[in-house]
């Protein structure tokens, strides 16, 4: 992802996310068609049933349910702490890990199963060697969903 | 076929050795099983090393080149934290196979200090960005996940801490032989919750090492002192819905604890103990449904009804386990087989286990391996 690149907008974290020229940022994965298990990014073989070239790709959803967590106080050198670093299980599919931010990091205040949704910022104001500012994806608390979740 | 047997076998004690390099300490090992075993390297036919932090670094050669270069063939192992476990397995292979009669196999490791895990991304770094990868994190998101499904809770999970830091104070060869009571415990500062420092293993330095024979050569050198190796199974992990993000410490631990059982013919009632991979307090909970120690979701009630202690229905890192003891990434799995064969032999001191028959030995490596080794006392 180090690529020297010209100033027109912050890099992808991750592969996975993705940022049209004219649209919102959304996270990617893709279905084994064969099997239905859900990846993220994209890839050619399935690693739970071995099909090859049955991938179809797939705009993960927004919002999802917090499905483990751990709070962490300690951290590498310059890491802002605490932060929750939360497992969170996608409608539809998918599992993603990342930062649970806008929520008091105290396990009273977490539940398994909430509600959360993922939002697009700055990833911290981290920048690579470049120069490079990256935008990456967060989740937030959400009000239960009409729909209920999972 | 005929059995293995692990004919002499030792460790270090765990501790920090800055100024030895990490062939001088597996060749203190290897002399040190060598002798419990009393035999020496030009008996060996071959040698099986396991290693991490110098894993492209030859260590297994640098050893003979300490303490003897007879030509054997060496082969050096890196399987994370089921390093050493690997290296006696495939030293059990290659006994099983009908190649060698006597092999030696060690495990060393010097560690640095400070958390494990995280970072390692192109770019800029992710930790703290997406979540944390260090090892206390990802240790606690696996607990976390337990106690989602049972209820299990921090007190529990710290249970496990005092438990073992108990046990290793008659374990002479531990890093630490204090007590640490359940407040100190809980108390301790918070890494990641719901993992205090207290209930993180200690990163220390160390070796390991056994020298493995054929049946043949057990009962020529003698079987007083032997201990049979029942069963030996190495998995890597299957297939899981969130391990892209998370890995799952559970299933390649039930699978190689299920293969380990149907190869020896007997089950977890049969055991008399059990050094498991306690990385963190978290897992340790985790492994005693994975091992079939209790059922699933009564791990938190095993803790507090003291079953795992020494004395207790089935004792558990009787060591002090990687929480105390220490956790030298390769030297860990030959020093759980160490525990087990030192009770078996019924040479375990304080710590003794009465009467011990059976043991299993369980190691776990992060992305992922799982080693399990069930020992048996020889009958004469």
């Amino acid at each position: 992802m180090s690529e020297k690149r010209a100033t027109t907008g912050p890099l992808p974290v991750v592969p996975f996310l993705k940022v049209p020229d004219d649209g919102e940022a959304y996270l990617e994965g893709c279905l084994c068609t064969r099997c239905d298990a859900i990846f993220l990014g994209q890839r050619s073989v399935c690693s739970k049933c071995g099909a090859r070239d049955q991938m179809e790709t797939r705009r993960l959803s927004n919002e999802g349910t917090l499905y483990t967590y751990s709070i962490v106080h300690r951290s590498f050198p310059g890491v802002a702490v605490p932060y929750v670093s939360a497992i969170v299980d996608l409608e539809g599919g998918g599992t993603v890990k990342g930062n649970l931010i806008d929520v008091d990091p105290n396990p009273t205040k977490l539940a398994f199963g909430m509600p959360v949704r993922v939002t697009y910022k700055d990833a911290l104001g981290r920048k690579d060697c470049d120069g490079n500012s990256y935008l990456s994806y967060f989740f937030q608390p959400r009000s239960q969903s009409p729909r209920g979740s999972r | 076929m005929s059995d293995v047997y692990v004919l002499g076998i030792d460790m270090m004690k765990f501790g920090r050795f800055p100024s030895m390099t990490v062939p001088e300490l597996g060749a203190r090992a290897a002399l040190m099983a060598l002798d419990d075993a009393g035999l020496t390297i030009m008996q060996m036919e071959s040698m099986y090393c396991a290693n991490l932090g110098q894993a492209n670094g030859m260590v297994g050669q640098r050893i003979l080149r300490e303490i003897g270069q007879t030509g054997i063939p060496v082969v050096n192992c890196a399987n994370a934290c089921a390093s050493g476990a690997t290296a006696f397995r495939e030293a059990w292979m290659s006994i099983k196979a009908g190649l060698f009669d006597l092999v030696l196999a060690v495990g060393v490791e010097q560690m640095g200090r400070g958390l494990l895990g995280g970072g390692g991304s192109n770019g800029i770094s992710t930790e703290g960005l997406l979540g944390s990868g260090t090892m206390p994190a990802v240790f606690a998101e696996a607990g976390m996940e337990h106690s989602r499904k049972y209820g299990t809770s921090l007190e529990q999970f710290a249970k496990v801490s005092v438990k073992n830091h108990h046990h290793s104070t008659m374990n002479p060869k531990a890093m630490y032989q204090y007590e640490t009571p359940l407040d100190t415990v809980m108390n301790a500062e918070m890494i990641a919750y719901p993992n205090t420092k207290l209930m993180c293993s200690v990163n220390v330095d160390g070796a390991a090492a056994a020298v493995l024979g054929s049946e043949r050569k057990a009962r020529e050198l003698g079987l007083s002192r032997a201990v049979r190796v029942r069963a030996s199974a190495l998995t890597s992990d299957e297939w899981q819905e969130r391990d892209l993000v998370m890995p799952d410490i559970n299933t390649c631990t039930r699978s190689a604890a299920k293969k380990s059982y149907e190869m020896a013919g007997v089950g977890p009632r049969d055991l008399d103990l059990v050094e498991l991979h306690d990385c963190f307090a978290t897992a340790e909970i985790l492994h005693y449904e994975n091992l079939g120690l209790c059922r699933d979701g009564e791990g938190g009630k095993m803790i507090d009804a003291g079953d795992t202690v020494l004395g207790g229905r089935i004792p558990v890192n009787v060591s002090g386990g990687l929480l105390s003891k220490g956790h030298p990434l390769g030297a860990t799995g030959i020093a759980n087989i160490y525990e087990v064969s030192m009770h078996l032999r019924g040479e375990a001191g304080k710590r003794q286990v009465d009467g011990a028959r059976m043991g299993l030995a369980h190691v776990f490596g992060l992305g992922s391996a799982c080693a399990i080794h069930i020992l048996e006392r020889v009958t004469q």
